[in-house]
């Protein structure tokens, strides 16, 4: 009887010993694989936004500090700025007038759309709902050419009757991006339409306020968050956006990811870096900024 | 209240015609113009046929697989990089950290995707940073080819698209309730043990979550094969893109991109079947 209990004890020490093996194991790994992670994402990143500084136009050989780059940009309009800054800058401009217009629309109609799928009541409700999945899911690049056909044979068509000939410009690109956005703007604004306290607007109505009262002094300011969540989303979608954007614009009007595509095809002009270094900036604040939202948002569920 | 009453339909009108027009039509288009045969300038026209779906089939076969190869690849290292990192942050007791960290995932994501792209092309070049500190450091002779490969396109969607397995997955964690852990350790489970027979499972719905959410893009990825890949590393959406530009084939392109569409609904379906407690759960 000892010796068996001594043997299984024996056994236990052995297995114990294993098992804090495999703790330490598992720790060092838990530990080990977000640095490599965070390495990952952060890598490129900081090799870009380094080389932005950078004397010759390189990104592997250092050749001393500079801020040229920089102020190649900021000198833009003032007739010293390179041409490809000054094409840089455009690009960025276009860039600008495409995102908020498209983001301002898709925020509009979706929002709306939001609000009617959720407190509504028509035949197809479900259906619709269903389907606004759809084009989240659909490549961009599917989206992309059956646009393209879609403007073709439309401005065809147009053209047949009229005689007016149509082409594709910021128009049809702003077309395009709204039509990608709506779904996200939906989703977003659903989110919070679903979490939202009725009472409020229950205690308005009582206190005798009409629809249109209700909506822009209760709903509208409580729905607030998650507009401009999906409003923010819907602006960054489209300031990203190269594929749709390929596919719809006309000749000329190039938004900036179509812009440095080109580079990217051709030649890199070392602005890029800075340019990109610059966007980066922007973005975070961007980022910081919704976050904030989000939290605030969510503070008062 | 249950009346049928249209109540709310013209609210919504604009954006569903938005959709309906610009979106759902345009679809319906290239359906159409899958089953047309070419014409001149490589325009669709009647009799219907058959012909791009055999072509895409046999002709583009490979690249097809190779898409799925690629995508599938992606997913399983967003996976192997991002369980590990999700399970880190969700475990971390400050929720202001928690925050930071996910800021630090989130951040690169919102950099623009073509600038991103950039910066790891200039990384992996022959004279890239990559390639001159290991030629510095004598590890290797000759600058490594990692451009214009396979492997360089999943570095690049793996660089895009790691956040959207890390967000499920850290959602799934962190609802994770520990008590069915410490009870597994209770009777005598290892590490490995509860990982594998609680922990895993527990949180699978995030995993198929996340990998959907980084299969289904890659799939219909573009830009990254394109700036990356060269020619060894072509995928589907380069096709199309190929059939659509200049003195291309749209019934064909339109062929090859309903072949992705299916691909990408098949995950989007697995996703809907396994990865629903997620959505459940948050919702």
């Amino acid at each position: 009887m000892a010796s068996r209990s001594q043997n299984s004890m024996e056994i236990n020490q052995a297995k114990l010993s294993q098992d804090m093996l495999i703790r330490r194991l598992g720790n060092f790994g838990l530990f080990l694989s977000p640095i490599i992670s965070y390495f990952f994402l952060w890598a490129p990143i900081v090799v870009l936004i380094v080389f932005s500084f950078n004397d010759a136009a390189s990104v592997s050989v250092w050749r001393g500090f500079t801020t040229k780059w920089y102020q190649n940009i900021f000198a833009a309009g003032s007739g010293e700025a390179s041409f490809v800054t000054e094409k840089l800058l455009e690009a960025l401009g276009n860039s600008l007038i495409v995102s908020l217009t498209a983001s301002a629309i898709a925020t509009t109609i979706g929002t709306m759309l939001a609000i009617s799928i959720h407190r509504g009541n028509f035949p197809g409700r479900r259906i619709i709902d269903g389907l606004l999945y759809v084009p989240v899911v659909i490549p961009e690049i599917t989206q992309g050419v059956s646009l393209a056909i879609f403007f073709k044979i439309l401005f065809e068509f147009i053209q047949g009757i009229t005689g007016q000939r149509i082409t594709p410009g910021f128009a049809t690109i702003i077309i395009a991006h709204v039509a990608f956005n709506i779904s996200y703007v939906v989703i977003v604004v659903r989110a919070r339409l679903a979490t939202m306290n009725t009472n409020y607007e229950e205690a308005a109505r009582d206190l005798g306020a009409n629809n249109i009262q209700t909506f822009w002094r209760i709903t509208f300011p409580l729905l607030l968050p998650g507009i401009m969540a999906g409003g923010l989303l819907a602006l960054t979608l489209s300031l990203d956006d190269f594929v749709v954007t390929f596919f719809t614009k006309g000749v000329g009007d190039d938004t900036l990811p179509i812009f440095v595509y080109g580079m990217l095809k051709q030649r890199v002009s070392p602005e890029i870096n800075a340019i990109s270094s610059l966007m980066i900036l922007a973005s975070t604040v961007l980022i910081g900024f919704s976050l904030i939202l989000q939290q605030r948002g969510s503070g008062d569920n | 209240m249950n009346r049928k009453d249209y109540k709310g339909f013209w609210l919504g009108f604009p954006g569903i015609f938005w959709l309906l027009i610009f979106f759902s039509l345009p679809l319906l288009f290239v359906l159409f113009a899958s089953f047309m045969s070419r014409g001149t300038g490589g325009a669709p026209t009647l009799p219907f046929t058959l012909e791009h779906y055999t072509r895409t089939l046999t002709v583009f076969g490979p690249v097809v697989w190779r898409s799925v190869v690629i995508a599938l690849l992606t997913t399983l290292t967003c996976l192997i990089l991002g369980y590990p990192m999700a399970f880190f942050i969700s475990t971390r007791k400050s929720s202001r950290l928690r925050l930071l960290l996910l800021f630090l995932i989130l951040l690169p994501f919102w950099t623009n995707f073509l600038v991103r792209t950039y910066a790891l092309k200039s990384i992996l070049g022959p004279e890239g940073i990559l390639n001159s500190l290991l030629l510095n450091l004598s590890f290797i002779q000759q600058p490594l080819n990692l451009l214009f490969t396979q492997f360089a396109v999943i570095l690049g969607l793996v660089y895009g698209f790691l956040p959207f397995m890390v967000l499920p997955v850290y959602a799934a964690v962190e609802r994770l309730d520990f008590r069915f852990v410490e009870a597994a350790n209770d009777l005598g489970a290892n590490d490995w043990h509860s990982f594998w027979r609680v922990i895993f499972p527990l949180t699978l719905p995030g995993v198929i979550a996340g990998s959907m959410l980084v299969f289904i893009p890659s799939i219909g990825s573009f830009v990254t094969p394109d700036l990356l890949g060269g020619t060894k590393g072509l995928m589907i959406g380069n096709l199309v893109a190929r059939q659509f530009g200049g003195r291309g084939n749209i019934g064909l392109g339109s062929a090859v991109s309903m072949v992705m569409i299916v691909l990408v609904l098949i995950g989007v379906v697995i996703y809907l079947r396994f990865g629903q407690e997620e959505a459940a759960g948050r919702g």
